[in-house]
Protein backbone atom coordinates (compact mmCIF):
# COMPACT_ATOMS: atom_id res chain seq x y z
CA UNK A 1 0.00 0.00 0.00
CA UNK A 2 1.16 3.43 -0.32
CA UNK A 3 1.40 5.76 2.60
CA UNK A 4 1.45 9.17 2.21
CA UNK A 5 2.83 12.00 5.15
CA UNK A 6 1.81 15.32 5.25
CA UNK A 7 2.87 19.08 6.88
CA UNK A 8 5.25 18.32 9.80
CA UNK A 9 4.87 15.09 9.92
CA UNK A 10 6.20 14.58 6.15
CA UNK A 11 9.29 16.79 7.40
CA UNK A 12 9.75 14.08 10.03
CA UNK A 13 9.80 11.05 8.13
CA UNK A 14 11.98 13.14 4.96
CA UNK A 15 9.68 11.42 2.78
CA UNK A 16 6.19 12.57 0.71
CA UNK A 17 5.74 9.16 0.37
CA UNK A 18 6.18 5.53 0.05
CA UNK A 19 4.87 2.17 -0.51
CA UNK A 20 5.21 -0.48 2.82
CA UNK A 21 4.10 -4.09 3.08
CA UNK A 22 3.62 -4.48 6.58
CA UNK A 23 3.01 -7.80 7.69
CA UNK A 24 -0.23 -9.60 7.67
CA UNK A 25 -0.03 -8.56 12.07
CA UNK A 26 -0.26 -5.06 11.47
CA UNK A 27 -4.30 -5.04 11.19
CA UNK A 28 -5.55 -1.17 11.96
CA UNK A 29 -4.30 2.44 11.88
CA UNK A 30 -2.97 2.46 15.42
CA UNK A 31 -0.84 -0.79 14.25
CA UNK A 32 0.82 0.56 11.31
CA UNK A 33 2.02 3.58 13.19
CA UNK A 34 3.53 1.49 15.79
CA UNK A 35 5.13 -0.75 13.17
CA UNK A 36 6.26 2.79 10.81
CA UNK A 37 7.94 3.94 14.19
CA UNK A 38 10.24 1.34 14.54
CA UNK A 39 11.83 1.93 10.76
CA UNK A 40 13.88 4.21 12.03
CA UNK A 41 14.54 7.49 14.01
CA UNK A 42 12.82 9.85 11.80
CA UNK A 43 9.89 7.61 12.05
CA UNK A 44 10.02 7.82 15.93
CA UNK A 45 10.15 11.04 15.92
CA UNK A 46 7.05 11.93 13.31
CA UNK A 47 4.68 9.34 15.43
CA UNK A 48 5.88 10.22 18.73
CA UNK A 49 2.70 11.57 20.02
CA UNK A 50 0.56 9.03 18.30
CA UNK A 51 -2.80 10.44 19.92
CA UNK A 52 -1.96 13.91 17.68
CA UNK A 53 -1.69 11.97 13.99
CA UNK A 54 -4.67 11.97 12.14
CA UNK A 55 -5.31 9.41 9.14
CA UNK A 56 -6.90 9.36 6.30
CA UNK A 57 -7.65 5.70 4.20
CA UNK A 58 -8.25 5.90 0.47
CA UNK A 59 -8.99 9.66 1.06
CA UNK A 60 -11.28 9.45 3.98
CA UNK A 61 -10.83 10.71 7.68
CA UNK A 62 -10.71 7.30 10.19
CA UNK A 63 -9.78 6.40 13.58
CA UNK A 64 -7.16 4.70 15.13
CA UNK A 65 -8.58 1.69 15.38
CA UNK A 66 -10.21 1.51 11.78
CA UNK A 67 -8.44 -1.67 9.69
CA UNK A 68 -6.25 -0.97 6.78
CA UNK A 69 -7.38 -4.06 5.14
CA UNK A 70 -8.06 -3.66 1.63
CA UNK A 71 -6.71 0.35 1.67
CA UNK A 72 -4.69 1.32 -1.29
CA UNK A 73 -3.26 4.54 0.10
CA UNK A 74 -3.15 5.18 3.21
CA UNK A 75 -2.33 9.30 5.17
CA UNK A 76 -0.79 10.51 8.03
CA UNK A 77 -1.34 14.24 9.17
CA UNK A 78 -1.25 16.64 11.95
CA UNK A 79 -4.51 17.94 12.89
CA UNK A 80 -5.05 20.55 10.06
CA UNK A 81 -5.09 23.71 9.62
CA UNK A 82 -7.06 25.26 6.50
CA UNK A 83 -9.19 27.69 6.21
CA UNK B 1 -32.84 21.78 -10.04
CA UNK B 2 -29.79 20.31 -9.20
CA UNK B 3 -27.51 22.57 -7.51
CA UNK B 4 -23.69 21.88 -8.03
CA UNK B 5 -21.54 23.10 -6.17
CA UNK B 6 -18.29 24.94 -7.89
CA UNK B 7 -15.22 23.78 -6.05
CA UNK B 8 -11.34 25.04 -6.67
CA UNK B 9 -7.90 24.92 -5.14
CA UNK B 10 -5.67 26.95 -6.50
CA UNK B 11 -2.55 29.37 -6.11
CA UNK B 12 -3.52 31.81 -7.59
CA UNK B 13 -5.64 34.68 -6.06
CA UNK B 14 -9.91 34.84 -7.07
CA UNK B 15 -12.26 37.92 -7.72
CA UNK B 16 -14.83 37.94 -5.21
CA UNK B 17 -17.51 39.59 -7.72
CA UNK B 18 -16.65 37.72 -10.08
CA UNK B 19 -17.24 34.56 -7.93
CA UNK B 20 -20.93 36.10 -7.11
CA UNK B 21 -21.46 37.19 -10.52
CA UNK B 22 -21.03 33.42 -11.82
CA UNK B 23 -24.28 32.75 -8.81
CA UNK B 24 -26.47 35.13 -9.76
CA UNK B 25 -26.46 36.46 -13.42
CA UNK B 26 -28.97 35.70 -15.53
CA UNK B 27 -30.77 34.79 -12.57
CA UNK B 28 -33.92 35.74 -10.87
CA UNK B 29 -34.44 33.16 -8.15
CA UNK B 30 -31.54 34.07 -5.57
CA UNK B 31 -32.71 36.59 -3.22
CA UNK B 32 -29.26 36.61 -1.05
CA UNK B 33 -25.61 35.59 -1.00
CA UNK B 34 -23.32 35.37 1.89
CA UNK B 35 -19.89 35.81 1.02
CA UNK B 36 -17.27 35.07 3.63
CA UNK B 37 -13.28 35.35 2.92
CA UNK B 38 -10.32 34.56 4.80
CA UNK B 39 -7.47 36.96 4.75
CA UNK B 40 -4.03 36.24 5.91
CA UNK B 41 -2.99 38.65 9.10
CA UNK B 42 0.20 40.37 9.38
CA UNK B 43 0.53 39.07 13.14
CA UNK B 44 -0.16 36.32 15.58
CA UNK B 45 -0.39 37.09 18.89
CA UNK B 46 1.47 40.03 18.79
CA UNK B 47 4.46 38.33 16.40
CA UNK B 48 4.83 39.76 13.00
CA UNK B 49 4.01 37.19 9.95
CA UNK B 50 5.83 37.44 7.08
CA UNK B 51 3.77 34.92 5.12
CA UNK B 52 1.87 31.62 5.13
CA UNK B 53 2.31 28.85 3.05
CA UNK B 54 -0.56 26.43 2.37
CA UNK B 55 0.01 23.04 1.94
CA UNK B 56 -3.12 20.51 0.92
CA UNK B 57 -3.99 17.05 0.81
CA UNK B 58 -4.62 16.93 -3.50
CA UNK B 59 -7.12 14.46 -4.15
CA UNK B 60 -8.68 14.05 -0.52
CA UNK B 61 -9.17 17.59 0.01
CA UNK B 62 -11.15 18.43 -3.46
CA UNK B 63 -13.23 14.88 -2.37
CA UNK B 64 -13.63 15.82 1.32
CA UNK B 65 -14.65 19.84 0.29
CA UNK B 66 -17.01 17.98 -2.33
CA UNK B 67 -18.52 15.68 0.47
CA UNK B 68 -19.18 18.56 2.85
CA UNK B 69 -20.74 21.23 -0.15
CA UNK B 70 -23.33 18.05 -0.82
CA UNK B 71 -24.37 17.95 3.16
CA UNK B 72 -24.76 21.52 2.80
CA UNK B 73 -26.88 21.69 -0.40
CA UNK B 74 -29.02 18.70 1.42
CA UNK B 75 -29.05 20.98 4.51
CA UNK B 76 -30.44 23.77 3.26
CA UNK B 77 -32.22 25.31 0.16
CA UNK B 78 -29.29 26.78 -1.61
CA UNK B 79 -29.34 28.00 -5.14
CA UNK B 80 -25.49 27.71 -5.71
CA UNK B 81 -22.37 27.25 -3.39
CA UNK B 82 -18.75 28.10 -4.46
CA UNK B 83 -15.63 27.48 -2.43
CA UNK B 84 -12.16 28.62 -3.29
CA UNK B 85 -9.10 27.62 -0.96
CA UNK B 86 -5.39 28.66 -2.02
CA UNK B 87 -2.44 27.09 -1.86
CA UNK B 88 0.94 27.68 -1.62
CA UNK B 89 3.00 30.92 -0.25
CA UNK B 90 0.18 33.97 0.73
CA UNK B 91 1.44 37.32 2.16
CA UNK B 92 -0.53 39.41 4.64
CA UNK B 93 -3.42 41.09 3.27
CA UNK B 94 -3.90 38.35 0.45
CA UNK B 95 -7.09 36.30 0.50
CA UNK B 96 -6.67 32.48 1.30
CA UNK B 97 -10.57 31.51 1.15
CA UNK B 98 -13.75 32.00 0.05
CA UNK B 99 -16.65 30.57 0.51
CA UNK B 100 -19.90 31.71 -0.81
CA UNK B 101 -23.56 30.55 -0.36
CA UNK B 102 -27.11 31.51 -2.36
CA UNK B 103 -30.27 30.84 -1.56
CA UNK B 104 -33.74 32.51 -1.94
CA UNK B 105 -33.85 33.77 1.15
CA UNK B 106 -30.86 34.90 3.76
CA UNK B 107 -30.94 32.34 6.37
CA UNK B 108 -30.23 29.44 4.44
CA UNK B 109 -27.05 31.42 2.48
CA UNK B 110 -25.74 32.76 6.24
CA UNK B 111 -26.47 29.05 7.64
CA UNK B 112 -24.56 27.02 4.88
CA UNK B 113 -21.75 29.58 4.36
CA UNK B 114 -20.74 29.32 7.99
CA UNK B 115 -21.43 25.51 8.44
CA UNK B 116 -18.77 24.87 5.41
CA UNK B 117 -16.27 27.66 7.03
CA UNK B 118 -16.50 26.01 10.16
CA UNK B 119 -16.24 22.32 8.63
CA UNK B 120 -12.94 23.91 6.35
CA UNK B 121 -11.10 24.80 9.88
CA UNK B 122 -11.11 21.42 11.57
CA UNK B 123 -11.53 18.94 8.77
CA UNK B 124 -10.32 19.51 5.19
CA UNK B 125 -7.12 18.39 4.58
CA UNK B 126 -4.76 21.98 4.71
CA UNK B 127 -1.82 23.17 6.50
CA UNK B 128 -0.48 26.59 6.96
CA UNK B 129 3.04 27.22 7.74
CA UNK B 130 4.03 30.14 9.21
CA UNK B 131 7.17 32.43 8.66
CA UNK B 132 7.65 35.02 11.09
CA UNK B 133 11.32 36.51 11.98
CA UNK B 134 11.78 34.07 14.28
CA UNK B 135 11.60 31.11 11.88
CA UNK B 136 9.43 29.23 10.23
CA UNK B 137 6.63 27.02 12.02
CA UNK B 138 3.80 24.96 11.25
CA UNK B 139 0.64 26.46 13.17
CA UNK B 140 -0.58 24.74 15.95
CA UNK B 141 -4.98 23.28 15.48
CA UNK B 142 -7.16 25.26 17.92
CA UNK B 143 -9.56 23.05 20.15
CA UNK B 144 -12.48 25.73 19.42
CA UNK B 145 -12.69 25.54 15.48
CA UNK B 146 -13.05 21.26 16.58
CA UNK B 147 -15.94 22.49 19.13
CA UNK B 148 -16.95 24.99 16.29
CA UNK B 149 -17.50 22.43 13.52
CA UNK B 150 -18.81 19.80 15.94
CA UNK B 151 -21.83 21.65 16.59
CA UNK B 152 -23.40 21.31 13.13
CA UNK B 153 -23.60 17.79 13.89
CA UNK B 154 -26.60 16.53 13.60
CA UNK B 155 -28.09 14.51 16.86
Amino acid sequence: MKVKYFAWVRERVGIAEETVEPPASVRTVDDLIGWLSKRGEAYAYAFETPKVIRAAIDHAHVRPDATISGAREIAFFPPMTGG
Amino acid sequence: MTVVATIRIQETDFDIAQEIAALTKGRSDVGAVVSFSGICRGSENGEPIAALTLEHYPGMAEAEITRHADEAISRWPLTGLTVVHRVGRITPGENIVLVLAASQHRQAAFQAAEFLMDYLKANAPFWKREESPKGASWIEARDHDDAAAARWTKS
